[in-house]
């Protein structure tokens, strides 16, 4: 079962989902906590089963699905990924765990077990154009989820970030059957595997437009200023679940794939592009932090603070060495941690309230002290207070950004300082004070249900604040030899000098099967 | 003294004849027995239908055995061309109409299907078709061309109502303008060369180096003119959504498969020889078209009302997108064309069949057109399979992996991409992306919308048998599972391909 267990992973909640349809409405909640918790105890199997000093794939499979034309279906696991899926399972598991009432509660796990083999499709995938199947489908469950449960622009949001994506993704498809066909110039065989891929060495100019398509697909997910647009209608609208999701999954998509596709395939544009994309990603920073400093709604600020992260992640992945690939694959997991536990902060306070204007609030901390204490380590963590989970990834990407430009390092962190700036006035505005509004006073504190979610999002980010190490380790090793390969990649001076060399020895190891192909 | 002509049976390979002639008996049996015994029931006809078709697929499978073992023949006067391009598209044609017939056995009685005519007008119009993509004589294409469209025009007007009488004379006018324009194309191709053969044409004109490059592009003129009015190419798409609007889902699901991959098969074989010999203005005026109508249909498509004309438009856009494969010219493209086709089959008949199942005999009130937008919402309540399976033959038809038009969107950029074709491959994404918010449209107002008033889910299934349901299920099984078909089909299909020299 372990040579196959990727595909399980994938499967089996889809499977589950297909069943799901035979059971009775009143049962399912069961059912989809039990499949979810199935699921998250193989991912951690998965983890015990990872071999952290290996810093290639693991757990490959591979099956033909269109030999002719280069199409299989290959899967595989290293450092970077191996964290994201498991972070995958998990949100699921507590999201459905942590589910209120809703309408349609059976339509919405099957949704929720569907979303979940995309997810784990997308980060498992070794093959082009099986990862762009998963990218794809995972819209539809998003797409549904948003509109079947959303507030009242909900239709309007769904669609506006199913187009969005649908539009980058196809753009990033054309550069993928590029990508496909120059290989088959090369080599004179078709193959979308992107373990194949990386053995290609293009020239300059046609990574500067291979990089660019494959940009606009990742942007519009991560989203990246000026894509960002449909994300805070997406995260405003959602049910609670999907904002959950969304921030800490679906956005991963985007910046997991700048790691896996933009950085080895074309390290001498990444080099090229480096600076406009971190000018980019600053501005992302400053700009929605500013934005999210005006918003009244709480859950807006979660959303704008979610996208401001995101801009370091992406900071951290252009440094183009360990310490800042690492700290943003890190910062991924931090991110989603965080921001996925405030979503559902938010929907805790959504559900007893049915408001989510912060001047509906205050004094909040005398009637639930609970609620205040973990949302107040939440936002500590958000803002990046040492100790908690972000500090880690933040650190690290900055100082690996550091390296390749002091400004621009200190112009964003400045940006996290203003990031603090906004997130405490929030966290003032809603849980000090006195209570001023009368429905207010008799606000029950979390409840056991809501505490199983939060509870081990809280412990995560206090244990890997503090030590990070059993994760911190194999990301290391899987993006030394990222880095390292994109070194001996890199055709032009600025590039080679760029990305450190930093062995002679290490290659991604590659399995007999590969060499086969 | 004139000599007598002697031609030895064996010379003519009348056995090229057989997949025609088999339809074209079926319809003369009908015909027949309905002189002997009238008042039969159609499920006889169906399935007399079926088997004729069945048969005919069977030749054909023989045909293709044949190709593969001695290469392209010729019968008849080497009238009769039977290569691969000949036997795929004959085989989309049969395969589409063997999907086509069971729809007849709707739970509602219609009126032309208690005509034995019908039956027998569909058969001749396959057979029609049949001719037009099995020959490279363009006299035979006409004959092909006016027979079958003749047969259809008559099968759209016995949906009897009036949309349906306005649509048969509609298409009627348009038909015979086209038949005008490819007349005249084709005799300017004759006085030109003195040969009706495309290969002949061909050879003539690159014997000559294009010497009259003028009377050659009035001749392409007139046959594009055609041809665009065939397959809908914008700006001679005008009367195709109220073709569509006016007849019955089930034969505008139809016209929007078979008469088209006939068309596209001639408009390969005489198109890409003047392509190749570099004729620059055709291939703008092509470029220019496939770009058009891709993108303006699926502006038109975007602001209908009725799923109905969402789908005609959104078909009209699919034909523009396979034009392409003709502009680009290449085996892989080629090969796109028929693997789109295919899939494209399912898909698009899977879909008209849907809103065949839901057609009503009488509008309720707050209904304005047979298949408004309104009709499907909250469909997901009240008939949560059927929502599941129109979403899923939406996405198809959005381009969403891993279902069926995916793949055959994926081939067709691809062979853009190999052809350095870069603008058009990202035109033909971006185009994707706009159609998939029609497309989109139609499941959220399934799924997201509450179900009008009064609507408890049966309208959905009011026209259902066992027939329609079962058709339903093969097209979504074929569209769900298509990633396993794709790579024998893509061998098959480049296969024949290649060997017919396209």
């Amino acid at each position: 079962m372990l040579d196959h267990i990727l595909s399980v992973l994938i499967f089996f909640p889809a499977l589950a989902a297909v069943f799901g349809f035979m059971i009775q409405k009143e049962s399912i909640r069961a059912y989809g906590i039990i499949v979810a918790l199935i699921e998250f105890i193989l991912s951690l199997w998965l983890w015990f089963a990872f071999d952290s000093n290996v810093s290639g794939m693991q757990f490959m499979e591979q099956l033909p699905i269109v030999p002719s034309f280069g199409i299989n279906y290959i899967l595989g696991v290293d450092g970077v990924s191996l964290f994201i899926i498991i972070l995958a399972a998990f949100f699921t598991m507590i999201g459905i765990a942590s589910l209120t009432e809703t309408p349609n509660e059976k339509n919405m796990i099957i949704t929720l077990l569907f979303l979940q083999m995309t997810m784990i499709g997308v980060f498992a995938a070794l093959d082009g154009i099986v990862f762009y199947i998963f990218w794809e489908l995972s819209l539809v469950p998003m797409l549904y989820l948003i509109g079947a449960w959303g507030g009242p622009l909900r239709v309007y949001a769904s669609v506006k970030f199913f187009l969005y994506t649908f539009a980058g993704s196809l753009v990033m498809l054309v550069g993928m059957l590029f990508m496909a066909y120059f290989f088959y110039q090369a080599t004179g065989v078709w193959s979308f595997a992107i373990l194949d891929w990386y053995r290609l060495i293009l020239p300059e100019n046609f990574q500067l437009w291979l990089f660019a398509a494959f940009f606009i697909g990742f942007a519009i997910k991560v989203p990246m200023f000026p894509f960002h647009t449909w994300l805070p209608y997406a995260h405003g609208q959602a049910p609670t679940i999907g904002s959950v999701i969304l921030a800490a999954i679906l956005l991963k998509m985007g910046t997991y794939a700048f790691i896996r596709f933009s950085l080895p395939l074309f390290p001498d544009a990444s080099v090229y592009f480096m600076y406009p994309v971190a000018i980019l990603a600053i501005i992302m920073i400053i700009y929605t932090a500013m934005v999210a400093y005006a918003q009244k709604d709480i859950k807006q600020v979660v959303a704008y603070s979610s996208v401001s992260h995101m801009g370091v992640i992406i900071l951290g992945t252009f440094a183009m060495n360990v310490e800042g690939i690492t700290g943003s694959v890190f910062l991924m997991i931090a991110h989603g941690v965080v921001s996925g536990a405030l979503f559902l902060l938010v929907g805790v306070i959504y559900d007893r309230r049915h408001t989510k204007m912060m001047d509906q609030f205050g004094g909040i901390a005398h009637v639930m002290p609970r609620y205040a204490t973990i949302f107040g380590i939440m936002m500590m963590a958000s803002v990046g207070m040492p100790l908690t989970i972000n500090f880690v990834g933040e650190f690290l990407s900055l100082l690996g950004f550091y390296q390749q430009s002091h400004t621009l390092t200190i112009l964003a962190g400045i940006a996290i300082i203003v990031g603090a700036i906004y997130m405490l006035a929030a966290y003032k505005k809603m849980f000090f004070g006195t209570v001023t509004i009368e429905e207010n006073k008799n606000l029950p504190d979390v409840n056991k249900r809501e505490l199983v979610a939060l509870i081990p999002l809280t412990i995560i980010t206090i244990w890997l604040g503090v030590y990070p190490k059993p994760v911190l380790e194999p990301i290391n090793n899987s993006v030394e030899s990222i880095v390292q390969l994109m070194h001996n990649k890199a055709t032009t001076e600025e590039a080679k000098e760029r990305i450190p060399n930093l062995l002679e020895g290490v290659e991604i190891s590659r399995t007999p099967m590969q060499e086969a192909n | 003294m004139l000599e007598p002509v002697n031609v030895s049976l064996e010379s003519l390979n009348l056995m090229t004849l057989a997949p025609m002639l088999i339809p074209i008996i079926g319809a003369l049996l009908i015909l027949v027995i309905d002189i002997f015994k009238s008042n039969l029931d159609k499920t006889l006809y169906v399935m007399l239908s079926l088997l004729f078709l069945l048969m005919d697929f069977g030749s054909l499978v023989d045909a293709s055995g044949i190709f593969v073992q001695d290469g392209t023949i010729m019968g008849v006067f080497d009238v009769m061309l039977i290569d691969g391009l000949a036997i795929l598209s004959q085989f989309i044609i049969v395969g589409a109409s063997m999907l086509f017939i069971p729809l007849a056995l709707s739970h509602d009685r219609f009126h032309e299907f208690s005509y034995p005519e019908f039956f027998a007008l569909f058969l001749f119009m396959i057979s029609g078709f049949q001719f037009m993509v099995a020959t490279d004589n363009l006299i035979l294409v006409f004959v092909g061309l006016e027979t079958s469209s003749l047969a259809l025009y008559t099968l759209i007007a016995m949906h009897n109502r009036d949309k349906s009488f306005e649509a048969a004379i509609k298409y009627f006018t348009m038909g015979a303008l086209a038949a005008g324009f490819y007349s005249f194309g084709a005799m300017v191709f004759y006085a030109l060369t003195g040969s009706v053969e495309i290969n002949q044409i061909a050879t003539v004109l690159a014997a000559n180096g294009y010497a009259d490059i003028g009377y050659v592009l009035v001749a392409v003129t007139f046959m594009l003119a055609s041809f665009g009015f065939k397959l809908s190419i914008v700006p001679f798409h005008i009367w195709a959504p109220d073709v569509y609007e006016g007849s019955s889902s089930a034969m505008a699901g139809y016209m929007s498969i078979v008469p088209k991959i006939a068309a596209f098969v001639v408009a390969m074989r005489l198109f890409e020889f003047l392509i190749h010999s570099g004729i620059i203005w055709l291939e703008v005026v092509l470029y220019i078209f496939v770009v058009v109508t891709m993108t303006a249909a699926n502006i038109w498509a975007l602001v209908q009302s009725d799923v109905k004309r969402m789908l005609a438009y959104s078909s009209i856009s699919h034909a523009g997108f396979v034009m392409a494969a003709i502009l680009i010219g290449t085996t892989q493209s080629n090969s796109a064309l028929f693997l789109y086709w295919i899939l494209f089959s399912f898909t698009n008949l899977g879909s008209f069949s849907m809103l065949w199942m839901s057609r009503q005999k009488h509008l309720p009130v707050h209904q304005t057109s047979d298949h408004s937008y309104d009709k499907f919402a909250g469909m997901i309540k009240t008939a949560p399979v059927a929502a599941v399976i129109m979403a899923l033959f939406m996405l198809s038809l959005a381009g969403l992996p891993p279902f069926a038009l995916f793949w055959g969107k994926l081939y067709m950029i691809s062979s853009a991409v190999t052809s350095g074709y870069t603008i058009l491959a990202l035109v033909m994404a971006l185009n994707s992306a706009i159609a998939g918010y029609y497309y989109i449209k139609l499941v959220v107002y399934m799924f997201m919308k509450e179900p009008v008033l009064g609507n408890d889910g049966h309208v959905y299934v009011s026209n259902a048998t066992l027939a329609l349901k079962s058709i339903i299920g093969f097209a979504a099984i074929g569209t769900i599972f298509a990633f396993v078909a794709v790579n024998p089909l893509l061998e098959f299909i480049t296969a024949f391909v290649y060997n017919s020299g396209y």
